[in-house]
Order: C-alpha cells, then sequence, then structure tokens
C-alpha cells in the first residue's frame, strides 16, 4: 500500500522521512561494503524484473486477480540488505515516474515496505534455510505484506485518518487476503524458477547467517514500531489521541515534535503499546513455530 | 609476422556441464578479418568471451605477446573492443555520451579527455549530435553503432564483433559494413550473414561442437558446409 | 505505458527543462510540504499552489489535459478514504485528502516530465542520497524499458495462444514469471560481462556535476519564496 501525500501529519511524515533516510543511509553503507559494485547491474535489473512482474495479473477466482509485491521474493533473490536497497530503489522511482505513493511520503513507505517488509519476509527464509523453502517462502511473503500493510494503516490511523470499526476491518481483511495471495504466488514464481534452474534455486536460503544478527536487530526495532502504532491504532485509544492532539494540531508544524508526542500520548498509552508489541511478536513467532512444524514434517 | 591472438587447446564447460569448447586453437595476424562460423550453440560466442577473460577455461591464450592472466587482464581488455550481440546489455549508461565515455573513465582518462575521446568515437560512427539521448531512444542500428563508438572510444588494437548484424535492416548493416572495413583493426567477426561475411572477412573458420573443424578462404567454407542461403 | 511518455516528455526543449535539476526538486519539495503543513480547508490556497503548478506546466509547454488526467490517477485511493472519512464527519480532512494528494502527483508529474530521470538522480546524489541507490535506480530505471517491453510481449503471446481475451492462467502466469525471471537474470550476467570488457575497474565513475546558472537562483527563488507565501498568508 503506497501511502500519497497528503495523508499523514507533518511529524508523523517529518519523523518517518527522518527515520528512513538514516535507515536508507546505514543500510547503504553496510551494502556498499558487503556488495561488489558488479553486482550493481544484478540489483537493478532485478528491481526492474520486480516491476515488469507486477505487470503479470494471476488470476485467483472470482473475476479478480493480483499480482506479485516482491519483497519477499527479493530477499530470497538478493539477501535482506540487497533487496531493502533494490525495493527502495523501486519505491523511489514508483513515486517519482509513476506518481505512486507521495514523495513527503517515501520515507515511511520505504520503512513499510523496503524495511520492514523485507526483513519481515527473509526472517522465516533465514530460520528455515534451504530444507523446507516452500514454507518458509510462503510465511516470509505473507508476513512481509502484512507487516507493511499494517505499518501503514497505523500511521494513517497515528495522522487522524479515521477508520471507523466496519472500515478497519475490511481493510485488515483485505490486507490478509492480499497477504496470502503474495504468499501464494511468491511459492508458484520460485517453484517454476526451480523447474527452469533447478541449480539456481538450489544454491539459494540458508547461507547469509553473519549480517543476520545486525538484521534481526533491525527487524526487532521495525516490529516494534509496528507494535506500538498498531496498539496506537485500537479506535477508542485513538479517537483520544485525536481530540487531545487536535487543537494542537493545527500548528503541529510549528510545535516541536517531542513536545507533542509527550503532551498527547499518556501513561495508559504505554501499557497498550507494550500489548501491542507482544501482539505482533507472538503472531510472527507463531508464523515461524507452524513453518518450523511444516519443516519436521517432511 | 606474429600473431596478435594466438590461443590454444581451449576446453571449457559451463556451470551445468555443457562442454562448449572443447581444445580450440586459433590465431589472428594484424590487420586481417576473420569470420567464425558455425551452427548456432557451436561454441563461438563463448570461444569470444574467453579471449579478454571473461571466462576462464583451460588451455593457452596470448593477446599482444601478452599471457592471457589476472595481472594481464586490465591491459587485455584495453586491447580487444568486444561488441555484443545485444546492444542493450551493452549501452547501460543513462544517455550515449555517458555510454561511450565509460571505457575512457575506466582506463583513467580525466572526464575531460574521456569526453573529447567519446565525442571524436562518435563522429566517427556517424552519430554526433546524439549525445544527450537515452539509449532506449536509439533504433536498433544506432544502438549498435554506438556500441562500436564504446568500444573505438578505448582505441584497441583488435575488435571482436558478436552477430553485429541482428536486428539490423539492410540499410543499417551496409553503413556497418562501410563503417567495419574502414577501421584498421584486427576483426574477429561472428555473424550468420554471409553477404555481410564476404564483405569483411578474408579468412574463415567453422565451429562444430566446440571444435573448430575447418579453416580457410571464406567462399571454400561456406561451399563446403553448405552455409548459405541457396534454395 | 505511462513511463514512456513521461520519459519522452522528458526529452523535450522548453525554459522549464533547461532548469538545474536540483532547483526544480528543491522547488517540488517546497510547493508539497507548503500544501501538506497547510490546514485542511483552506481552498484558497489550495487553488493557489495549484496556479503555480499549472504555471509550471504552461512553462514546460507540456500537454495540460494528459498532465491532469494522468495525475488522477491517485484519485480512486485518496476517494476512497475520503469517502470514509466524510461518512465519518470529517469533511474537512476529506477534501484535503483529496486535494493535497491530487497537487502531490501533479506536480511530480510536472518534474519528471520536464526533468529526465538521470538528471533526476544526479541531483538527488547531489544531495547526498547514497550513491549506491542512485545506481541502484539508475539500472532499474534503464532496464525497466526493456523488461517491461518482454512482459508485454509475453503477455501478448499468452493471449494470441488463448485465442482471444483470456488473461494468463495461474500457472501460465507462475510460469511466465519464471522465464521473464530467468532471461532478467541472464541479461545482468550479460550486463556485467559488457561492463569487465570495457575495463570496469570495480567503481563506477562519477556523473557528471550538473551547472548552475543564475536565471536558476532566481527560478529556484522564485519558487520557493511563492510556496512559502501561499503559506504564510493561508
Ligand atoms: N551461461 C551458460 N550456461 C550454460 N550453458 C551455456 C551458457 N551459455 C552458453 N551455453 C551453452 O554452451 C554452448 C555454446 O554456446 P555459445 O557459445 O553461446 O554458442 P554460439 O555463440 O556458437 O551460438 C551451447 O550448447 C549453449 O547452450
Ligand atoms: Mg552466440
Amino acid at each position: 500500500m503506497h501511502i500519497p501525500d497528503g495523508f499523514l501529519t507533518p511529524p508523523v511524515w517529518a519523523t518517518l522521512d527522518f527515520a528512513g533516510l538514516a535507515s536508507v543511509s546505514l543500510l547503504a553503507r553496510k551494502a556498499r561494503a558487503e556488495v561488489d559494485e558488479s553486482r550493481i547491474p544484478l540489483l537493478g535489473v532485478m528491481g526492474a524484473f520486480v516491476f515488469a512482474a507486477q505487470m503479470i495479473n494471476f488470476p485467483v477466482g472470482l473475476g479478480t486477480s493480483g499480482h506479485l509485491v516482491g519483497g519477499a521474493l527479493l530477499a530470497f533473490i538478493l539477501g535482506p540488505a540487497a533487496a531493502a536497497m533494490v525495493m527502495t530503489a523501486i519505491l523511489a522511482i514508483q513515486a517519482l515516474v509513476f506518481q505512486d505513493g507521495g514523495i513527503l511520503a517515501l520515507g515511511p513507505n520505504v520503512l513499510n515496505m523496503a524495511f520492514a517488509g523485507v526483513f519481515a519476509g527473509y526472517l522465516p527464509v533465514h530460520f528455515l534455510g534451504g530444507r523446507s523453502r516452500r514454507a518458509a517462502l510462503f510465511a516470509g511473503a505473507f508476513l512481509s505484506v502484512m507487516v507493511s500493510a499494517l505499518m501503514a494503516l497505523s500511521e494513517l490511523l497515528i495522522s487522524g485518518v479515521r477508520m471507523p470499526a466496519g472500515a478497519l476491518w475490511i481493510s485488515l481483511a483485505l490486507f490478509a487476503v492480499s497477504a496470502l495471495l503474495e504468499g501464494v504466488i511468491t511459492v508458484a514464481a520460485v517453484e517454476a524458477i526451480g523447474r527452469l534452474q533447478p541449480s539456481w534455486v538450489k544454491s539459494r536460503g540458508g547461507g547469509m547467517r553473519a549480517p543476520a544478527l545486525a538484521i534481526i536487530a533491525l527487524t526487532a526495532v521495525f516490529l516494534a514500531s509496528v507494535g506500538i502504532t498498531f496498539a496506537s491504532a485500537s479506535p477508542d485509544g485513538l479517537e483520544k489521541l485525536i481530540e487531545r492532539a487536535g487543537p494542537a494540531g493545527r500548528n503541529l508544524f510549528a510545535a516541536p515534535l517531542a513536545e507533542y508526542q509527550w503532551q498527547g500520548l499518556g501513561g495508559e498509552w504505554m501499557g497498550k503499546a507494550a500489548a501491542g508489541v507482544l501482539g505482533v511478536g507472538f503472531v510472527f513467532v507463531l508464523c515461524i513455530g507452524f513453518a518450523r512444524l511444516a519443516r519436521s514434517k517432511k | 609476422m606474429t600473431p596478435v591472438i594466438r590461443a590454444a587447446n581451449l576446453t571449457f564447460s559451463y556451470d551445468d556441464g555443457t562442454r562448449a569448447l572443447d581444445g580450440v586453437s586459433f590465431e589472428l595476424y594484424p590487420g586481417e578479418c576473420v569470420a567464425l562460423l558455425g551452427a548456432n550453440g557451436s561454441g563461438k560466442t563463448t570461444f569470444a568471451l574467453h579471449l579478454n577473460g571473461l571466462l576462464t577455461g583451460e588451455g593457452e591464450i596470448e593477446v599482444c605477446g601478452m599471457e592471457l592472466s589476472k595481472e594481464n587482464l586490465p591491459p587485455i581488455r584495453r586491447k580487444i573492443g568486444m561488441v555484443f550481440q545485444d546492444s542493450d546489455e551493452q549501452l547501460f549508461m543513462p544517455t550515449v555520451l555517458e555510454d561511450v565515455m565509460f571505457g575512457p573513465l575506466n582506463m583513467g582518462l580525466t572526464p575531460d579527455q574521456a569526453g573529447a575521446r567519446a565525442r571524436t568515437a562518435l563522429e566517427r560512427v556517424g552519430m554526433a549530435g546524439l549525445e544527450a539521448k537515452a539509449p532506449y531512444h536509439l533504433s536498433a542500428g544506432q544502438k549498435r553503432r554506438v556500441a562500436v563508438a564504446g568500444v573505438l572510444a578505448m582505441n584497441p588494437e583488435i575488435l571482436v564483433l558478436d552477430e553485429p548484424t541482428t536486428y539490423l535492416d539492410p540499410p543499417a548493416e551496409r553503413d556497418l559494413a562501410v563503417l567495419l572495413r574502414e577501421l584498421p583493426q584486427a576483426k574477429i567477426l561472428i555473424s550468420h550473414d554471409m553477404p555481410f561475411v564476404r564483405a569483411l572477412a578474408s579468412r574463415a573458420v567453422f565451429f562444430e561442437r566446440g571444435r573448430i573443424v575447418a579453416e580457410g578462404c571464406v567462399n571454400e567454407i561456406v561451399e563446403r558446409f553448405g552455409w548459405d542461403l541457396q534454395l | 505505458m505511462h513511463h514512456v511518455i513521461v520519459e519522452r516528455w522528458s526529452r523535450r526543449r522548453s525554459w522549464m527543462h533547461a532548469r538545474d535539476a536540483r532547483v526544480k526538486l528543491a522547488a517540488l519539495v517546497a510547493l508539497i510540504a507548503a500544501s501538506a503543513t497547510t490546514p485542511p480547508s483552506h481552498w484558497t490556497a489550495a487553488l493557489f499552489y495549484g496556479a503555480l503548478a499549472l504555471a509550471g506546466v504552461l512553462a514546460a509547454r507540456l500537454p495540460v489535459h494528459s498532465l491532469l488526467s494522468r495525475a488522477a490517477l491517485v484519485l480512486p485511493f485518496s476517494a476512497t478514504f475520503a469517502a470514509v472519512n466524510w461518512l465519518a464527519g470529517d469533511p474537512a480532512r476529506a477534501s484535503a485528502l483529496l486535494w493535497k494528494s491530487y497537487l502531490s502527483a501533479f506536480s511530480v508529474l510536472l518534474f519528471v516530465s520536464c526533468t529526465p530521470l538521470a538528471d533526476a538522480l544526479r541531483a538527488l546524489e547531489w544531495c547526498r542520497v547514497p550513491s549506491l541507490l542512485i545506481l541502484i535506480a539508475q539500472f532499474l530505471y534503464r532496464y525497466l524499458f526493456v523488461i517491461s517491453e518482454q512482459a508485454q510481449h509475453m503477455r501478448l503471446a499468452a493471449q494470441c495462444r488463448a485465442g482471444g481475451n483470456h488473461d494468463w492462467t495461474f500457472r501460465g502466469a507462475a510460469a511466465a514469471l519464471s522465464v521473464l525471471f530467468v532471461r532478467s537474470y541472464s541479461r545482468a550476467d550479460g550486463i556485467r560481462q559488457a561492463m569487465n570488457a570495457r575495463g570496469f575497474a570495480g567503481r563506477f565513475p562519477a556523473l557528471a556535476a550538473p551547472r548552475f546558472t543564475w536565471i536558476d537562483g532566481v527560478f529556484g527563488a522564485a519558487a520557493i519564496a511563492a510556496c512559502a507565501g501561499v503559506r504564510v498568508m493561508a
């Protein structure tokens, strides 16, 4: 889900743009050290491939169709750090050339899809290694889309975009469906690639253990932020939040950011945040446990 | 006369086990143009990629008296200008000028020097004035000429052209033949286009399943293998 | 396809096309940031911002009508949210979602339609965006044209064989995707070989720096002042 400009309030996009830019430079430095420059064309071409792959429609019945998003697939092909860079480049081109996603919203979109999405998509593959590739890919793709969508949704809610309970549930259901679809498409794509080039697919996954620690840490940070935002998105908590931020909201750009946050958010909110983090963590563990179970059966 | 390229007993298999070269020996002399003929998949491209170390198998290669080894790669790649079959793969920079400057800049020239060289090369292939264009906006014939310019800008002593006439219409093909005939470099020409080969090459070798099975003047080889469109 | 048309437009010539990409980028960000911080229901401010963007389109001598309709692609998404917000009793926000997202899309479209993407990326590099990212984006954009054309051809071929307007079956789509992947992967290999053949020494040459003239300076100052002026008046 690409957030356009005009949806997020200044404190939200400003914070996330800053966070996005900082993580991009950090990760670029890391990736630069890891990625040989002769591999840069591969990264660019893989980005173009994901772009073009999005033009291929997968029919899912009832006259509707979906297409690949690609975060988990890229992570599987290139490893998470490079994949996050490629996804960032994709989002930048989408924002500039296709006006898909805003310019001020680029930081948030990068955090949601290129970072959280790619790293979440990679974790199951990392933990399961090459052995139960299907389960890992499916879980990765599902998580990738789900985590990105949840983050985007929470950012909108924090910005005060109204979402009555009904609309919220409908969007959540839609997200779940597209996440499932992403899982199915990603698995189908990798299996089809495996039929064309068996040796190539076998050599993926597993591996890449060393940078993984940092990556897991990063993911944890992002999951925490998902949790926090998600917690504050629980409808009544949000109503209050908007009420309190409302009067201040008019002059948000002038008001210092920190002040806004600490004024608006009380102690009760912290408890909800913790619950949110726990909840998302729980879902994550569940997914990985599920995938492991699938492996042991094979 | 000493050969500019001398390859002896090249043998190479791809990762998947395909044996693409099986004991190939070959010599190229200054100023001559040799055609590599043979069926699709007979190993011509694989052979060409060995000459400047893009692929390495068993056997010996000497370019302008230098043995092909890791240390000699930079000077050897400067001596051999390679025009690939797919221009889209060769033109990877955002504009024509930047693409042609890519080689000279890698040789350590300053941007000014590289720019001057690039302009001269573009003029030579008749592409002056299109410096700021994106490769996407060029026709197939123009792309091929820019690819040749990108190679000429490095002042190579040897040109290797892998199926340079694919996707070209007859006038573009003729232009390319005229251009290549004027260039003094020794050339290796991989092509299935017999009029083009006849116009340029003085000698031909014939590849079959990774081996050179015959060598001689172009007409002789073409006749012997029925390598022409005769109905 | 959209990117092909935008690329064509960006190669035209006009007073706007000739401006330094960094200045145009600054003007773009100023316009979007000003509108983003404008309170939701300020229609007059919205109209002024729109007029500024429109003046840019005229100075770039681009087809106003096509730009207006192409930017409207953002509207279905915004309208959905706007409708929800309207029903939830927040009409001011509903209208803001619409005009802010549309204005942003329109002005971004103007920016890329009068700035070749290579120049835009160069401007970003000058703003300290990591060069790794810039290089990836550059290759991505270059091969987007080649690979998306391939995807288009494959789709046509599939439709021909299916005899009619049928799109892929699920399996067919997966197979097409895998073919596209394998081709892209081997293309990347070809590019690497072509680079090495021309003496690639492990680092890409730095892109040429853009030239900055006093006209660019005046244009940038005027554009930013105009955006700030509208924002302050609002
Ligand atoms: N990257 C590759 N991986 C595996 N096999 C390859 C690869 N490239 C070429 N081959 C195989 O090597 C053989 C020689 O190919 P090539 O040198 O391209 O032939 P030619 O240029 O004469 O048409 C063919 O059987 C081809 O299928
Ligand atoms: Mg070949």
